[in-house]
């Protein structure tokens, strides 16, 4: 443990707070880092991490708490003045301008060409040619020129987000090695990732956010990972019982869907799994192991790039959501402003798949309309006192909207892609019971959680995405959050290794 | 290396179909010579003024609706300021006058935070307006001397003093922007905002900027209808919809970041030549405005295919 | 019920009120038509009659079924700057067709000519994805230097308008304007077609979130077509109208619509980024700008003025709107 007032801290930032509307985000965040240290930034989906992240790096403002970098408060308006302070971000998304040359890039933000390239060549790229355009490069090239680029500015403090995602495994280690020692030469850096092999190689310290507060700051030793994952899980809060039974027997018999080495490039490269009738099947991943393109890929956003997906038998390749509609699978997507209409009713809301085809055009059938709707809210208990704009009700009401839009329709398959995240205890011990409902009517439900605890509630079986590959496949009897987030974090895979 | 060899392969492309265009014409119309490049050049000027402007706020990632009416500020502030005073300070309160509204039509997007799109709409209106306040009828004058400044040949017959006089214009102007600082932040602004807001780069005051720089190619293209003519005109002509055609066939991206001036002036002139070829193959003259109108669309349309595209593979 | 609080709570005052006037558009549009009615009757006692309510009415009524044009592309964030010129092609089409072959026969073709540039708005904005604002600029290029060569086609044919047309554009029945016989039920069909029908559903779930209507099974491009399409429809019926009204065809005949047409729309609370609107705040935005057109030709205001005051409406509503949205 390490004393919060210490004099060669770099950057000290704490009781830091932001909240978003109703949603708080951060509530006590705090982070020290001195000269010649590696601290890890760790968090499970939704602690705050990246709210954090533009704190420190001046993308938003704090409402409280402080940031000081080198005993000075840091006033950081922008990331020009974070920059200018002495703390360098690295992004998980490159920030290399695609349509300029490498030269270019370096001259916007005045670096010095030399070190870039001294830089470039300890990273194990060989041959930079300065000329290159950012978009004709791979994206493992631009990630190294980014911290090449943060490291020949000569930073205090250095913060790597996610840094080696997407890197061949010799380019990590180059990455690893010339980190630390920059680390040893006196700089400070703050690395955020999810792998434990990496962290365990590289830092000394692993501070743990949990519901926006730092729950934790440990060294880093042997067996710190289990330590680790029992903070970032933390208290259980009582999400009610498990509803309804898994039905064993329902599955035998055609799927549902049958996926199989489905692949969208780049994140999505080798997932496979039945969907049967009846059954709810959890997706389990980190953050930005390919979730989100397998979820556009059955809805219909996205075509795969490889692989086969069965609807009931049949082989399907998706054009436009219609088209996946048509075939009975429905969509509800993580993010609520892109499903809703947020200045239009409750009503017109759940109705609008009613008039998506051109012979549904003419006049509306009210009568129709107006049962099939009072049913969906009735169903889902919405609240519908502020009728007029959805963007009035509360997160918990607007996503029981989205998903009372395909009620109202009927549901064959339902993909709800993290329908918990941001919303109330309360609509959360709504949603297990209906998914369990669903399949107890014969629908199939693919429910991809950031919320492990959710994963015994309310499904039957849970596949574990890493690296967008299916890498475990586990019945819920089993499927308590230690199993899952080792699996998540592609634990278990490297103990079989 | 590659993508920059194929950005100048665009234009170098462009340029041999505007010889092959120009060899069209001289196998349409024996007669077409020296003093048929010298007028073209001439036609072209104002359009190639409109084209430079557009092209730039495209860059950054914007656009400019009221390029058009802003000539027509310029044409009739210059054209009353020169019954006045001399030919120079008249010219350079034009030049003063345009990068101001220009920058008013930056400064009205990032503060109102409107899209350029509909600002610009609403800004084409009011300097139309404008305009029509200084002078709400063609009229004032133009000093003699500025249009023998664009007649005829420059040194060796066939290279038109019109054409000397937009490059130098242009040259003047673009060069320096685009080695600065200011220009490479013109450019990462309209490539990727938020990787520019990350690289530092002031995004709010680089776009003020480019729309000045924008005002400023207008009011020079105002000032060449004014030579042309010898007097104001108050009324916009059809320069928007040309200029936006000519910046999409010049290589510039709609979206910004991609593409330079050399490009959308030499398809300025390749749309010049193709009226040229139909007036000399005796096309009725409102028959070409048609074909004309509808190349234009069908680049625009082509463009923002080709955009699409982009975005999907990416 | 659910316990879930009501998120109104921290909404600051400017916005609060914003969201009621845009709530309520009629409320501050009506009292303002009324306030300027009053400066005029102030400024020349007398002026305001039953006579010159009606006049008022039938030079609005041009205008109003162009703001729909206005309005209805503006719900899916589109617009439509050819609408006018659509306009004046088919006034002066039926106007010449009609000599020769009837005025069955003129008033179709005129349809047909609006409806061909309605198609071609709709496949670039729905198909190519053009920026509707470029594309309807464009075709509406075209269709003038169309009407050009048109024009010098028929030279020889001369022009009559069909008996019907100059019965609604200049005829009075009870006082009132004989063009309510074609208003009224043109505006009620758009009024009650956007509440009822699943197309206008459609348009506003189009411009108020097009990914969440992809996602409900929308094909976008089908709604842009017949979105166009339909624009052009009611630009040329407008124009039908239009030149009944003013007895003259020419090559510009309702071009100096095209500019109220948007103002009007924008004032009568449409929101130009799609989503918004009501035609009945376009219909009180068309009879405000005819007042304050009378106001400011009593007032001897020049024309260029008037354009500035126009683009300065435009952009003033617009970024209040920007303001007052910008918390979500």
């Amino acid at each position: 443990m390490t004393d919060q007032t210490d004099a060669r801290a770099l950057l000290d930032a704490s009781g830091v707070a932001k909240s978003f509307g109703a949603v708080r985000a951060l509530t006590d965040a705090s982070l020290s880092v001195n000269a010649g240290e590696v601290v890890a930034l760790m968090g499970a989906n939704g602690a705050g991490k990246s709210t954090f992240v533009k704190i420190l790096t001046g993308a938003l403002r704090p409402d409280r708490g402080r940031v000081l970098i080198r005993g000075q408060e840091a006033r950081v308006g922008s990331p020009a003045e974070a920059r200018a302070s002495g703390l360098v971000p690295v992004y998980q998304e490159p920030s290399l301008i695609p349509d300029l040359t490498v030269a270019e890039n370096l001259r916007l933000t005045d670096t010095p060409v030399d070190p870039f390239r001294a830089y470039v060549d300890d990273l194990g790229i060989a041959n930079l040619r300065l000329g290159a355009l950012i978009h004709s490069l791979p994206l493992a090239t631009l990630r190294i020129f980014d911290l090449a680029r943060a490291l020949a500015s000569d930073p205090d403090v250095l913060l790597l987000d996610e840094m080696t995602a997407a890197l061949p495994t010799d380019l990590v280690e180059r990455v690893l090695k010339v980190v630390r020692a920059r680390a040893d030469a006196g700089s400070g850096v703050i690395y955020i990732s999810h792998r434990f092999t990496e962290i365990s190689a590289l830092c000394d310290r692993a501070v743990v956010l949990r519901d926006g507060r730092t729950v934790g700051d440990l060294a880093i030793e042997e067996g710190v990972e289990d330590r680790v994952v029992e903070l970032m899980l933390g208290a259980r809060i009582d999400l009610g019982r498990r509803a309804g039974l898994a039905h064993a027997e329902a599955r035998t018999g055609t799927p549902r869907l049958k996926v199989r080495n489905l692949a969208a490039a780049p994140k999505l490269t080798d997932v496979s799994f039945d969907l049967h009738p009846g059954e709810v099947l959890g997706v389990v991943a980190l953050e930005g192991q390919g979730q989100d393109e397998l979820f556009d890929v059955l809805s219909g956003f996205r075509r795969a790039t490889g692989g086969t997906l069965e609807v009931d038998g049949t082989p399907e390749s998706f054009g436009h959501p219609a088209d996946a509609i048509a075939r009975g699978l429905t969509f509800v997507p993580g993010d609520r402003a892109h499903a809703l209409l947020a200045e239009r009713s409750v009503r017109e809301n759940i109705a609008l798949p009613f008039a998506a085809r051109i012979r549904n055009w003419g006049p509306l059938k009210l009568r129709h309309e107006r049962d099939r709707v009072a049913h969906a809210i009735e169903k889902l208990q919405i609240d519908t006192r502020a009728q007029g704009e959805v963007r009035r009700l509360s997160g918990g009401n607007q996503q029981k909207v989205t998903i009372g839009r395909w009620l109202a329709t009927g549901v064959e398959t339902l993909l709800l892609f993290d329908p918990t995240r941001g919303i109330d205890v309360r609509t959360k011990r709504q949603i297990y019971p209906l998914v369990r409902e669903l399949a107890a009517n014969r629908s199939a439900v693919l429910f991809y959680t950031s919320e492990l605890e959710e994963v015994p509630l309310a499904c039957d079986r849970a596949v574990v995405i890493f690296n967008g590959r299916t890498v475990a496949e586990i019945d819920a009897s089993e499927a308590d959050e230690q199993t899952l987030m080792r699996a998540a974090y592609g634990l278990a895979e490297e103990g079989a290794a | 290396m590659s993508a920059i060899l194929r950005a100048h392969a665009w234009s170098i492309g462009l340029a041999i179909l505007f010889l092959a265009l120009l060899g069209l014409a001289k196998v349409i119309q024996p007669s077409f010579g020296i003093t048929g490049l010298e007028s073209l050049a001439r036609a072209a000027l104002p359009f190639a003024f409109a084209t430079a402007a557009m092209a730039v706020v495209v860059i950054v990632g914007g656009i400019d609706l009221s390029v058009a009416s802003m000539m027509a500020v310029a044409s009739v502030t210059a054209a009353v300021l020169m019954q006045t005073m001399p030919a120079v300070p008249a010219i350079v309160i034009t030049l003063a006058a345009g990068a101001l509204m220009g920058a008013i039509n930056g400064g009205l997007i990032v503060v109102t935070r409107v899209p350029d799109i509909v600002a610009t709409l609403a800004m084409l209106f009011v300097w139309e307006g404008v305009a029509l306040l200084i002078l709400n009828a063609p009229g004032g004058t133009a000093a003699d001397w500025l249009e023998n400044t664009i007649r005829g040949s420059f040194v060796i017959p066939g290279l038109p003093k019109a054409l000397v006089l937009m490059t130098v214009c242009v040259a003047v102007v673009w060069v320096p922007l685009k080695r600065s600082k200011l220009g490479l932040s013109i450019y990462a602004t309209g490539s990727h905002e938020n990787a520019a807001f990350r690289s530092g780069v002031a995004v709010g005051k680089t776009r003020i900027a480019a729309y000045a720089v924008c005002g400023l190619f207008a009011a020079m293209g105002g000032l060449s209808l004014t030579m042309l003519t010898g007097i104001g005109e108050p009324v916009p002509g059809p320069y928007l919809m040309a200029s936006v055609a000519a910046v999409v066939l010049g290589g510039v991206v709609l979206g910004g970041g991609i593409g330079g001036l050399l490009g959308p002036i030499i398809a300025v002139f390749i749309l010049r030549i193709i009226r040229t070829i139909l007036t000399l193959a005796a096309v009725d003259p409102n028959v070409t405005t048609i074909v004309e109108g509808t190349i234009m669309v069908a680049v625009v349309m082509l463009g923002a295919l080709v955009m699409m595209r982009g975005r999907e593979t990416v | 019920m659910s316990s879930a609080p009501d998120t109104q709570d921290h909404t600051p005052p400017l916005v609060r009120v914003g969201r009621f006037l845009g709530d309520n558009p009629m409320i501050p549009l009506l009292v303002l038509l009324a306030a300027l009615i009053g400066v005029l009757e102030i400024m020349r006692p007398g002026i305001v009659s039953p006579f010159w309510a009606g006049n008022t009415i039938k030079f609005a009524i041009p205008l109003a079924m162009l703001a729909a044009c206005q309005m209805l592309t503006m719900l899916t964030a589109g617009i439509d700057l050819s609408a006018a010129v659509v306009a004046t092609v088919a006034g002066f089409v039926v106007a010449t067709v009609s000599p020769l072959h009837g005025d069955g026969a003129g008033i179709a073709v005129a349809l047909l000519a609006a409806a061909a540039v309605g198609l071609v708005n709709g496949f670039g904005v729905g198909v190519a994805r053009v920026h509707p604002l470029i594309m309807t600029l464009g075709t509406g290029l075209i269709a003038t230097g169309c009407l050009q060569v048109y024009q010098r086609l028929v030279i020889a044919t001369g022009s009559d308008i069909p008996d019907m047309l100059e019965w609604l554009g200049t005829g009075r029945t009870a006082g009132l304007p004989n063009g309510l016989f074609l208003f009224v039920p043109f505006a009620a069909i758009i009024l009650l077609g956007l509440r009822f029908t699943g197309f206008g559903r459609l348009l506003f779930a189009l411009g108020s979130n097009e990914h969440a209507a992809k996602l409900s099974g929308t094909r976008s491009w089908q709604v842009y077509i017949a979105l166009y399409l339909l624009s052009a429809l009611i630009a040329g019926i407008t124009g039908l109208l239009y030149v009944g009204m003013i007895r003259a065809p020419s090559l510009s005949l309702a071009n100096p619509l095209l500019l109220p047409s948007v103002a009007a729309a924008v004032i009568g609370g449409t929101s130009i980024f799609g989503g918004r609107g009501s035609y009945a705040g376009a219909i009180v935005g068309a009879l405000i700008l005819t007042v304050l057109g009378t106001l400011l030709t009593l007032l001897q205001m020049p024309e260029g003025a008037r354009r500035i005051l126009f683009g300065a409406i435009i952009l003033a509503v617009t970024a209040l709107y920007v303001r007052f949205t910008e918390s979500r």
